[in-house]
């Protein structure tokens, strides 16, 4: 939980004009890519969007609050799962919406459960749920529906592209919009101190779930559309594990301070996933979680922390009077 | 009738016993070193490969196992305490801090030792017999080999329990749960104290994998099951309470029974049903404070 | 109508009675103090009235309104605001966002954010902390930290003050400021209920005072009354 500045002009700061226009100008390269680039980077990106998605999702709400959700996984597998079941029936745009609300859904309820009790109740609930999940889709599918495994409507490279950029720019629009209202800052004071927030006035459970549920449905959404990819899904394709730990390992190793360290983190990973996974697949995941307990040895703050600490030593703090 | 309850209450009890010894383990390192260790279904998983490797590569007896796997896992925790964790107690801001971090390190420490076992058993399932011989219980039938289990799961516990309440290092195990500081300031090494508690935990771990080898086949994969029930088990029990965690176990092995008799495939959703019951009602469990 | 009464107020922690069957009422534009040995249940009986804590039995009422029952935020929008025994301010957030937090969320009405940092503004300016509203609130000293607490909870436009011991850790100095605020705040018609063990600065400073010990009231009445009560002085000289 880092300090921030009140950024009261931020429109007319010369600062944001120079930084808007790069976001500008990034944005239009990336929204021409395909037509100069080859099928693979296409690919590639959309993965990267993807991991940034769900990790900036992630970082939203457990950054400021502290309440480390272990469940990623599961609303990525609600929303994998919802395009196996309606894929066919409607057009992609709404299969990605509820999808979305789906996933939003599980975790307004899972908050309402658990965000009014102690923190380590939710770590413990979410970590379970992608298990859950599985124990459950799998009993249903075998017993009820009879089915091993589902089809999904193939969507061209280019398009999953597109939406995933998309619901990249909306993500970062609404995490930056969140951050900088007051809700960012009543969300930084639950992380540092829960009952003086509460006694200040801020319903802090209300706001710990509803901002839980914005997270989920984000992360549901890139779900609904990476399943287009895979073609063919199952339960145990759908929830995965690993996908809860990627965005954690990701946020924590990007630095969870500034809206950019888990873009850095899901940049660096994802590069190395593609890079990993095709020479040693057993070896990535060892490396990645060899990583995850290195970094939280020894970068506190992520690599943006450590970035931002070094350009500290060269300035001399003021002290208070 | 008397024979299907029977049926019921004893598979119940059998694959409650592993679940309480899981559970105990857990607690002690949740409860006394304030270690939620997401990783602990893998020093089960570790328990039980080792065992079949031991059984069938070199012909060591499963029972025998018990007195070399116990050991080994429960030196590889107290040694990850030692380094790992009393690094991260030192370098954490907060006893909250602490206990973030220290979960986010087992979380690492999860895809470690999975990744690890996988690399060197391979992915895939592997299982051995051992007493699996039918014995008839009252009309019901299990395996031997799952009555053993029962009973290693009840002679444990037992020995545990008077472990902690008669011996000095028990004694000073319990201080330290109840009240870390004060028990430092009355002369317990709380720092050894802590590492031996989380190299119990391991310890659990590790037995409970053993006797879960002799009657059901396994894969590296297998940990994260254990260690949701875990969770849920020291839930039920009441967090911090090292007896519930044994009762609770022993609860949910029943309830479990009761699911699969009439649902198999459905138990672990049974388990978070009462887990959400817990929440909704009840959040410090049986007997917790 | 009272603004704050306490009806047979009771909270037991376990098997054990942290409270006991106190009543207690609090007038409007007064400064009670409660005061008891350590252990007597004085934070308790705040966090029941903040909604910290939630009552056994017994009911408490704001303005003739019961507020036991609600939740903590709904009770600081009706109008209660507190400071903590062992300061809790946002330690990496600037001294005005700490403030803010107050005027944006604990009013009884929303206010906009041009209103709210004015707001918060004037807050800063009352207990003198302008000056530093843009360092990080952990970076500040024991009593200013205090002071952005009082500013914090002044930002929500209360009509009751709960100020749990706001002079522990203070030198002197300090001390004297502390209670020159605690009577601006009253002359802004804010009413003070206030928790302390300086027994100097409550008799100055109190228009009545409460006693408590074993979580029971034991007694209650004028600084005067309360210096030369036997029971009360055979209880701190027991102690």
């Amino acid at each position: 939980m880092r300090g921030r500045e009140m950024d009261v002009a931020i429109f007319t700061s010369k600062r944001s004009l120079v930084s808007g226009s790069i976001i500008l100008i990034i944005l239009v390269l990336l929204a021409t890519l395909p037509f100069y680039s080859a099928g693979y980077t296409v690919v590639f990106l959309t993965s990267i969007f993807m991991y940034i998605v769900i990790t900036v999702s992630w970082t939203m709400f457990s950054g400021p609050t502290g309440y480390i959700s272990l469940a990623p996984a599961a609303f990525f597998g609600v929303g994998v799962y919802t395009s196996a079941l309606i894929g066919f029936m409607l057009p992609l745009p709404a299969v990605i919406g509820i999808g979305g609300l789906a996933s939003f859904c599980l975790a307004l309820l899972v908050g309402a459960l658990t965000l009014r009790l102690r923190g380590i109740y939710f770590v413990m609930f979410t970590f379970g749920l992608v298990e859950l999940l599985l124990h459950f889709v799998l009993w249903w599918e075998v017993n009820i529906t009879g089915t091993t495994g589902r089809v999904v409507p193939t969507v061209d490279n280019t398009t999953v592209y597109y939406l995933m950029l998309i619901i990249f720019a909306i993500l970062m629009l609404t995490a930056y919009f969140i951050r900088h209202s007051k809700f960012g800052l009543a969300l930084q004071s639950i992380g540092e101190y829960e009952e003086a927030a509460a006694h200040t006035g801020v319903n802090v459970t209300g706001l710990k779930i509803v901002t839980f549920a914005i997270s989920a449905f984000f992360i549901g959404t890139a779900g609904a559309i990476m399943a287009t990819r895979w073609t063919y899904i199952d339960p145990r394709i759908a929830f995965n594990p690993l996908l809860s730990f990627m965005p954690v390992l990701m946020a924590i190793f990007g630095g969870m301070g500034q809206l950019y360290g888990p873009i850095i983190g899901a940049a660096i990973f994802t590069y190395l996933e593609e890079f990993l996974i095709t020479r040693f697949p057993y070896y990535y995941m060892l490396i990645f979680g060899i990583i995850m307990v290195v970094a939280i040895l020894y970068l506190p703050n992520g690599l943006v922390g450590l970035i931002q600490k070094l350009r500290k030593g060269v300035l001399r703090r003021h002290a208070n009077t | 009738m008397m024979v299907k309850i029977l049926d019921i209450v004893i598979g119940g009890l059998l694959m409650g016993g592993i679940y309480a010894l899981i559970a105990v383990g857990l607690s002690l390192q949740f409860g006394v070193a304030r270690v939620l260790n997401i990783a602990h279904g893998e020093f089960i998983m570790l328990g039980a490969f080792v065992t079949w490797w031991l059984y069938t590569k070199v012909g060591i007896n499963p029972l025998v196992s018990l007195a070399i796997c116990g050991p080994i896992v429960f030196i590889i925790g107290f040694i990850l305490y030692r380094t790992l964790f009393t690094r991260l107690r030192i370098s954490s801001a907060s006893p909250a801090a602490f206990e973030g971090n220290s979960m986010l390190a087992c979380f690492g420490l999860l895809f470690i030792i999975q990744n690890v076992a996988i690399l060197i058993w391979g992915a895939g399932m592997k299982g051995y017999s051992y007493l699996a011989i039918p014995v008839n219980f009252g009309g019901a039938i299990f395996a031997a080999n799952r009555l053993i289990t029962l009973g290693f799961a009840i002679v444990i516990g037992l020995i545990f329990y008077l472990f902690l309440a008669r011996t000095r290092l028990g004694k000073a195990i319990r201080a330290a749960a109840q009240d870390p500081a004060t028990a430092g300031l009355m002369g317990v090494n709380i720092n050894q104290v802590l590492a031996l508690c989380f190299g119990f935990g391991a310890l659990m771990a590790g037995l409970g994998g053993t006797l879960t080898s002799m009657s059901y086949k396994i894969q590296p994969t297998m940990g994260l099951e254990y260690t949701v029930i875990a969770l849920i088990v020291i839930v039920l029990g009441g967090l911090g309470s090292i007896p519930g965690s044994y009762i609770g176990g022993l609860l949910l092995g029943l309830v479990g029974s009761i699911v699969t008799y009439t649902e198999p495939g459905l138990s672990l959703v049974a388990y978070y049903v009462i887990f959400m019951f817990l929440l909704l009602v009840k959040p410090t469990g049986i007997l917790g404070k | 109508m009272q603004i704050l009464e306490g009806e047979g107020v009771t909270k037991y922690f376990g098997g054990l009675a942290a409270i006991s069957n106190v009543d207690f009422e609090v007038a409007r534009g007064e400064i009670v103090g409660l005061i008891g040995p350590n252990g007597a249940g004085k934070t308790t009986l705040f966090n029941l009235i903040s909604a910290a804590l939630f009552l056994n039995s017994g009911v408490i009422r704001f303005k003739g309104e019961k507020i036991s029952g609600l939740k903590p935020h709904q009770v600081c929008r009706a109008g209660v605001a507190r400071t903590f025994q062992s300061v809790k301010v946002f330690g990496n957030i600037p001294v005005l966002g700490n403030v803010l937090l107050g005027s944006l969320f604990g009013t009884s009405t929303g206010m906009s954010s041009p209103d709210a940092t004015r707001e918060a503004m004037e807050s800063l300016e009352f207990v003198g902390l302008s000056a530093l509203r843009a360092i990080p609130a952990k970076d500040l000293t024991l009593a200013n930290q205090k002071r952005l607490e009082v500013a914090r909870a002044l930002a929500t436009k209360p009509e009751l003050l709960l100020l749990d011991e706001l002079i522990a850790g203070l030198n002197p100095t300090e001390t004297a400021q502390a209670m020159e605020l605690v009577t601006r705040i009253r002359d802004k018609g804010i009413t003070i209920f206030m928790i302390e063990h300086v027994m100097k600065a409550i008799m100055s400073i109190c228009d009545r005072i409460i006693v408590l010990h074993h979580g029971e009231k034991i007694a209650e009445g004028t600084p005067q009354e309360i210096a030369t009560s036997r029971t009360v002085i055979e209880v701190y000289l027991g102690e």
